[in-house]
């Protein structure tokens, strides 16, 4: 099967600016892809290649099977695009901004039309320049949703909706997901991303520098494990075992990485083990590992990890 | 201070009025707002300051003496004119004083007038609408604060505006050209200016929306434009209910009357006194009058990307034909009025021995070239709102849905041709009903309106122009109106000013056989409407090769 997306050695420049310095992207069709990466990084610069945007200076975004330049018209067809910050006319109501887009592509279904509007809690008579943030979004969502398209590209949908409206957000792009669409979501709501999501891009600086499943990755780093032992236990010394720190009632936290993590609950069964708690690695963790410069990412990890320790000794408490 | 308050416990002080005032910040914001139109104030004076002195220094060369004096006194006093740029003042003896002030002095206060507006609504209603200004008032920030940073920056524009007029016009030493005139006319520009600073302060208080607000700000100026039109030619006293008249009041180089400013300075206090008392009793971003909820679906209208064109214009273009109607039928009956003027001057043959036409026709070529250029104001403006769209991000998802690229500006491009033809034959057939009413011959409407239809081609290489360069380079889209204003000042001065008729071509309304006082000529109108259709498809071309950018 073709990937929905694909992606090869995209560059586009900016007069001396180079947004994207060689991107490397691969949605395969049904997945729910998440896009992520810091301001400026390039997702919004990829994504509107992606929609025929804008031309790329060199390599390859085939989108559909289809040139995501060439054949930009008739691939629109088949997509649907939610902007990060959607400007309406002024002097149009959302209902007839909703309306407009579904004529453009052909395919205007009412009855989805009304649903999602009632779901989103849209007034559609309100004037374009008379809508919050917010609800400027929830049009573009509901026009972009209404649409029975393959591919839906959302560049940070949700910005400006409350956490209800990113529940009811989240409900509907698993029910599209389950209809078999394919979803590219940039957000930078990481917890959304990863119930979304089952695949992962990260952009830094116009290049990907993670790309894979969530599980995959989550495999590489190291898992948080608070436990608490009979007897005494020496883990210094033992591979694998990072920023080990040692509370005054006999309970340890540190990280462990993840394929050294038989031999270190080794060590600790052997102590007793009184109770003894994992957390996987989040995707904020892997985000923020990226998040620095190249030269300071190890540093920046090891802060992570020791801010991450922090949390969870603090969510530990309040299990008690 | 009693001892009794001083020896209590330390209370928090109260607020001084300097710290919750409500105009706190105003220094930091009137700094601000001229460090972001530090191009543009300075081009506006620059550009109104060249034209102005420009145009001055020039009547000499082209009166060189006292007969040729005269003789431009003859050709220019007439109701036709008259009615275009105000009324002759003097005893009689045209002096290049006189001369700068007639001809430049309502002209320029209207420019002056569009600057105001514009810089204006650009700093106050502008700033609400794109939210801007939340930002800004959410610091310690009076609230009045912005509204009257922005009054005072146009109000500073319209002071250094008058004063380098004064001595941009006083300095070449023109004979007759006075430093008092000089003083005098800036100070009569710089009010009118001020006038409307007013009116766009006032305006900018009652709608949401910018456009609006200099829309109905700019049809007070065609108002005033009219109403003293009217005056000039048929009852002075008219005159006196228009800003423009006013000014001409001073009479510059000849009475250098200061007193008739008192009114457009105190016009100007009260409209800004009223501005800040409606900007009392509003919230920030909403209109006093406010905005009602619409239709939840979309009409039969709204279908394509020519639907959206329209919806999007079709407020400018019902201000436009209601404008230009309005225009038409105040001017049509001043054409009877110009043919009892026109036809008795020997000058007149002298000046175009081989023109068969009568007086009621030259001018009513005359007013047809200068409706014609208007006409393609908003023509251009359907094209030039695309880049603004593009640049506020809604081009995007447009471009998203199955939508090709050239379909989407060929629409609008169709507006706007059908646009200007409407419009034309809206300022044709108004003209010709006013003038064929006045004079009881009612083939005039005929006449007029085929006359005024006969510029489409010129008015759709101006849309071209603007097309081409929103396909290829949109940046400087914008430029595009540079060739409007040429051609009016090629209509206005074009002779007055002896430009070369090489230049004179580069203006596309030239080409066009001025009916109905020369004949209709065909060939001119092929070519404009080809160099057209060439613009136009060479921009089909660009537009899908080039990126669609935000900002």
């Amino acid at each position: 099967m073709n990937p929905a997306i694909e992606i090869r050695n995209l560059v586009k420049t900016f007069g001396p600016t180079r947004a994207l310095d060689g991107v490397n992207l691969t949605v395969q069709p049904g997945q729910v892809h998440g896009f992520l990466g810091p301001n400026g990084a390039g997702k919004s610069t990829t994504i509107r290649v992606l929609l025929g945007l804008l031309r790329p200076d060199s390599g390859t975004a085939t989108v559909l099977g289809g040139d995501a330049w060439t054949d930009a018209v008739a691939l629109h067809h088949r997509l649907a695009y939610v902007p990060g910050d959607v400007s309406l006319w002024p002097n149009l109501t959302g209902g007839e901004a909703i309306d407009l887009f579904a004529r453009l592509r052909g395919t205007a279904d009412r009855h989805r039309r009304d649903d999602l509007i009632e779901r989103f809690d849209l007034d559609p008579t309100k004037k374009g320049r008379t809508y919050s943030k917010g609800n400027r979004q929830k049009v573009a969502i509901v026009a972009a949703l209404a649409a029975d398209v393959e591919l839906l590209v959302l560049d940070e949908p949700t910005s400006g909706l409350d956490p209800l409206m990113e529940a009811v957000f989240a409900e509907v792009i698993a029910e599209e997901n389950a209809k078999g669409r394919t979803v590219l979501l940039s957000s930078h709501t990481l917890a959304q991303v990863e119930k979304l999501c089952e695949h992962i891009s990260i952009i830094r600086s116009g290049r990907i520098v993670e790309s894979g499943s969530l599980a995959q990755m989550r495999h590489l780093m190291r898992t948080t494990v608070d436990v608490v032992t009979a007897d005494p236990v020496d883990l210094s010394g033992v591979a694998g075992v990072h920023d080990l720190a040692d509370d005054d009632d006999g309970a340890l936290r540190m990280d462990v990485d993840t394929e050294h993590l038989d031999e270190v609950i080794g060590h600790l069964h052997a102590a007793g083990i009184r109770s003894l708690q994992a957390h996987p690695p989040t995707l904020e963790q892997l985000f923020m590992r990226h998040y620095g410069s190249a030269e300071t990412g190890e540093r920046a990890a090891a802060d992570t990890a020791t801010a991450r320790t922090g949390t969870a000794g603090d969510s530990q408490a309040a299990d008690r | 201070m009693s001892a009794a308050t001083a020896t209590r416990p330390a209370q928090p002080a109260p607020p001084t009025p300097a710290r919750t005032g409500e105009l706190r910040g105003l220094g930091t914001l009137v700094r601000f707002a001229l460090r972001r139109d530090r191009m543009r104030l300075p081009m506006w004076i620059l550009g109104i300051l060249l034209a102005t002195v420009g145009t001055a220094v020039s009547f000499p060369a082209s009166y060189p003496d006292a007969e040729a004096r005269a003789g431009a006194l003859l050709t220019i006093d007439n109701p036709g004119t008259t009615a275009l740029i105000g009324a002759v003042y003097g005893d009689g003896d045209y002096t290049y004083g006189i001369i700068t002030g007639h001809n430049l002095l309502v002209l320029i206060s209207a420019i002056v007038a569009l600057m105001s507006v514009f810089t204006l609504v650009r700093h106050t209603r502008a700033e609400e609408e794109s939210e801007r200004v939340e930002l800004v008032r959410s610091g310690p920030v009076g609230r009045f604060a912005p509204t009257a940073a922005a009054m005072i920056v146009v109000i500073a524009a319209n002071l250094v505006l008058a004063l380098v007029l004064a001595l941009g016009l006083g300095s070449p030493g023109i004979d007759t050209v006075t430093w008092a005139g000089s003083f005098v006319f800036g100070a009569a520009v710089g009010s009118v200016g001020l006038v409307f600073a007013g009116i766009a302060a006032v305006t900018a208080q009652m709608t949401e929306n910018a456009r609006t607000a200099s829309s109905a700000a700019g049809l007070v100026l065609a108002a005033a434009y009219v109403v003293r039109a009217l005056g000039d030619v048929s009852n002075e006293t008219l005159s006196w209910f228009s800003p423009l008249g006013w000014a001409q009041a001073t009479e510059p180089y000849y009475a250098d009357d200061w007193a008739p400013l008192l009114l457009p300075v105190g016009a100007a206090v009260v409209l800004l006194v009223m501005a800040v008392a409606l900007n009392r009793r509003r919230d920030v971003g909403a209109g006093v009058l406010g905005s009602r909820p619409g239709p939840a679906r979309a009409g039969a209208g709204l279908r394509g990307p020519f639907g959206l064109a329209w919806r999007s214009n079709r407020g400018t273009l019902i201000g436009w034909t209601v404008g230009l109607g309005i225009f038409g039928l105040l001017y049509g009956p001043v054409l009877s009025e110009a043919s009892t003027y026109l036809e008795d001057l020997p000058i007149m043959a002298e000046f175009m021995p081989d023109i068969d036409a009568s007086g009621e026709e030259l001018f009513a070529a005359t007013v047809l070239l200068v409706g014609a250029i208007l006409c393609a104001v908003p023509p251009l403006q359907v094209v030039l709102r695309l880049r603004a769209e593009e640049a506020a991000g809604r081009v995007g998802p447009l471009l998203t849905t199955p939508l090709p690229r050239w379909r989407w500006l060929g629409a609008n491009l169709m507006l706007s041709v059908l646009g200007g033809a409407w419009l034309l034959t809206v300022l044709g057939f108004s003209i010709g009903l006013g003038a064929g009413h006045s004079m009881e011959d009612y083939s005039w409407v005929g006449t007029s309106t085929i006359a005024a239809v006969s510029y489409l081609p010129a008015v759709a290489v101006v849309m071209g122009l603007g097309a081409l360069l929103l396909g290829w380079a949109p940046r400087i889209a914008a430029w595009s109106w540079a060739l409007v204003g040429f051609a009016m000042i090629v209509a206005y001065f074009g002779g007055i000013l002896d430009l070369p008729q090489s230049l004179m071509d580069a203006s596309p309304f030239e080409h066009v056989p001025e009916q109905p006082a020369f004949d209709f000529d065909g060939r001119p109108l092929a070519w404009l409407s080809l160099v057209a259709v060439a613009l136009s498809g060479v921009s089909l071309v660009g537009i899908r090769r080039r990126d669609v950018r935000e900002a």
